[in-house]
């Protein structure tokens, strides 16, 4: 009998905004130079926060009235979407519209509209006949899947994965799921965050005692560091276009990587507290999955946010898989450039690091002046992106509240 | 308030909800889904401006009233004067 070989999946195209690049490019040129992208907004009831803020050009996409309608996050997912579409020079006009997917993954939606509501009627003594008839499309979980899918005229499945920070491994994984199950032929993915819009995400971390300062912005994400004091809270998207490898192959696409393994478990423990021991089961299996040995694994980008404990533990559990025998890993971290992204962090993160297959260069952790002891795991990279012999597979970490975490493994594409 | 008057302030409304649209050949006349790109949610929007920036109540059995610039101009134009009248 013969067994079953999963379809190998592929990505052949990205699309993404971050705080410190619109495109692929200049997003990767800013983190090997030590560019940040983290600046002062104002934010409601709050005043002055710091803010990893996108700068993209909504126009290039949307009609001025799709953006008057929609959300940032739908606008961000469009330009994402678009751009990735680009990238994969797919023949897009001609494909079947019905067997494309969009899986975008959220950390939160709805705040954004419900709060700007609410202020909108304390201007009219609460009448709610002011409430506007756009809440609900704009607050539905699927909104930005929803209006990425209206923009491009797609009609295959389109709709969101709510998986707090660990949303953007979680929209690659879901894809490749479905591509493997045969229901799409052609996978949108990624993840994407609206959350700087909100001030009670602001007001949840400050309360939390995890909200970061510092009176230089750009320093002040700071994974690791010994005087880390919290996160940057920011907004983003990236958006992956993922194919089965022989559809890939047999229009010629350029293929970044392929996806070699994942894994997504729970840690049944706390709200928001991590838990390392199963982190680092959650990394172990894909591992596994994907036939590899911790000391096979060349990056591994860290999900660490610069809160104080959550780095600690993070650091414990790669301690604990990769310990001191990985003389071939290197271990960076992306939020100290762009703050922590939400439910676009592991997608954006994961897409960083992908030009390293070509460049053989590990961008670093930026912003450790004083690395913490309980942080000082072997291989990481402090300051100064690291030239390295071999990068044959990259394993991106993204863990949630609610104890969700995600890891997710690219190799280098060989036939 | 003039009839005239009435019709620039539903264009002006009209202005910000669908900002792609070229309102300088409007024709009164015409409904304005016929030479607009609008839809139902539009109009809503058209009712929810007419309250907020003007007090303007619009009941949903009367929205046909709002279907070209001179029906509006015919509907709302009293409102607007009576609304005046008051203070």
């Amino acid at each position: 009998m013969k067994s079953y070989q999963p379809s190998r999946i592929v990505i052949t195209g990205v699309g993404l905004t971050a705080p410190n690049g619109n495109s692929l490019p200049e997003f990767r040129r800013n983190l090997l130079d030590g560019v940040a992208g983290v600046e002062r907004i104002d934010v409601r009831y709050m005043g002055q926060q710091l803010a990893g803020v996108c700068h993209y050009d909504p126009l290039k996409y949307q009609k001025k009235k799709e953006v008057r309608v929609g959300t940032r996050a739908g606008s961000i997912a469009i330009y994402c979407a678009r751009e990735a579409l680009a990238d994969s020079k797919v023949a897009f006009d001609s494909m079947a519209k019905d067997r494309v997917g969009i899986y975008i993954g959220c950390t939160e939606h709805g705040n954004v509209e419900t709060e700007n509501e609410v202020f909108n009627i304390s201007k009219f003594n609460y009448d709610t006949k002011f409430w506007s008839h756009y809440h609900n499309p704009r607050t539905v979980a699927n909104n930005p899947a929803g209006e990425t899918s209206l923009n491009l005229g797609i009609t295959g499945p389109a709709y969101t994965i709510g998986a707090a920070c660990a949303a953007g491994n979680l929209g690659l994984i879901h894809a490749s799921q479905m591509l493997r199950l045969g229901e799409v032929d052609f996978a949108i993915c990624g993840g994407v965050s609206e959350s700087i819009h909100t001030f009670g995400i602001f007001a949840g971390f400050k309360s939390q005692n995890a909200l970061a300062t510092h009176e230089d912005p750009k320093k002040a994400s700071r994974p690791f560091d010994k005087a880390r004091n919290g996160i940057v809270i920011s907004e983003g998207g990236c958006l992956y276009t993922l194919e089965r490898l022989e559809d890939a192959l047999a229009r010629g696409a350029k293929i970044y990587g392929e996806i070699a393994g994942y894994h997504v478990n729970s840690d049944a423990s706390d709200y928001v507290l991590p838990n390392p021991v199963r982190q680092a089961e959650c990394v172990q299996f894909a591992l596994r999955r994907a036939g590899l040995a911790a000391s096979d694994i060349h990056i591994v980008n860290t999900h660490a946010t610069a809160t104080p404990l959550g780095d600690i533990q993070e650091c414990e559990a790669i301690r604990s898989v990769f310990g001191t025998g990985c003389p071939d890993t290197h271990i960076n971290n992306t939020k100290s450039f762009i703050g922590h992204a939400m439910g676009a962090a592991g997608a954006l993160e994961l897409a960083g690091n992908l030009p390293s297959f070509d460049d053989l260069t590990v961008h670093a952790s930026i912003n450790v002046d004083e690395l913490d002891p309980a942080c000082a795991i072997p291989g990481l990279v402090l300051n100064h992106p690291r030239q390295v012999a071999k990068v044959d597979t990259i394993l991106n970490n993204s863990f949630g509240m609610l104890g969700i975490n995600s890891t997710l493994i690219v190799r280098r594409f060989v036939p | 308030m003039t009839k005239d008057e009435c019709k620039q302030v539903v264009l002006d409304i009209i202005a910000d909800i669908a900002p792609d649209e070229d309102l300088s050949n409007v024709k009164p006349d015409v409904r304005l889904r016929d030479q607009l790109q609008l839809d139902s949610m539009d109009f809503l929007d058209i009712v929810m401006e007419l309250r907020k920036r003007h007090g303007i109540e619009v009941p949903e059995a009367e929205y046909m009233q709002l279907a070209s610039l001179d029906s509006c101009a015919e509907y709302l134009t009293p409102k607007f004067n009576a609304l005046a009248a008051k203070g």
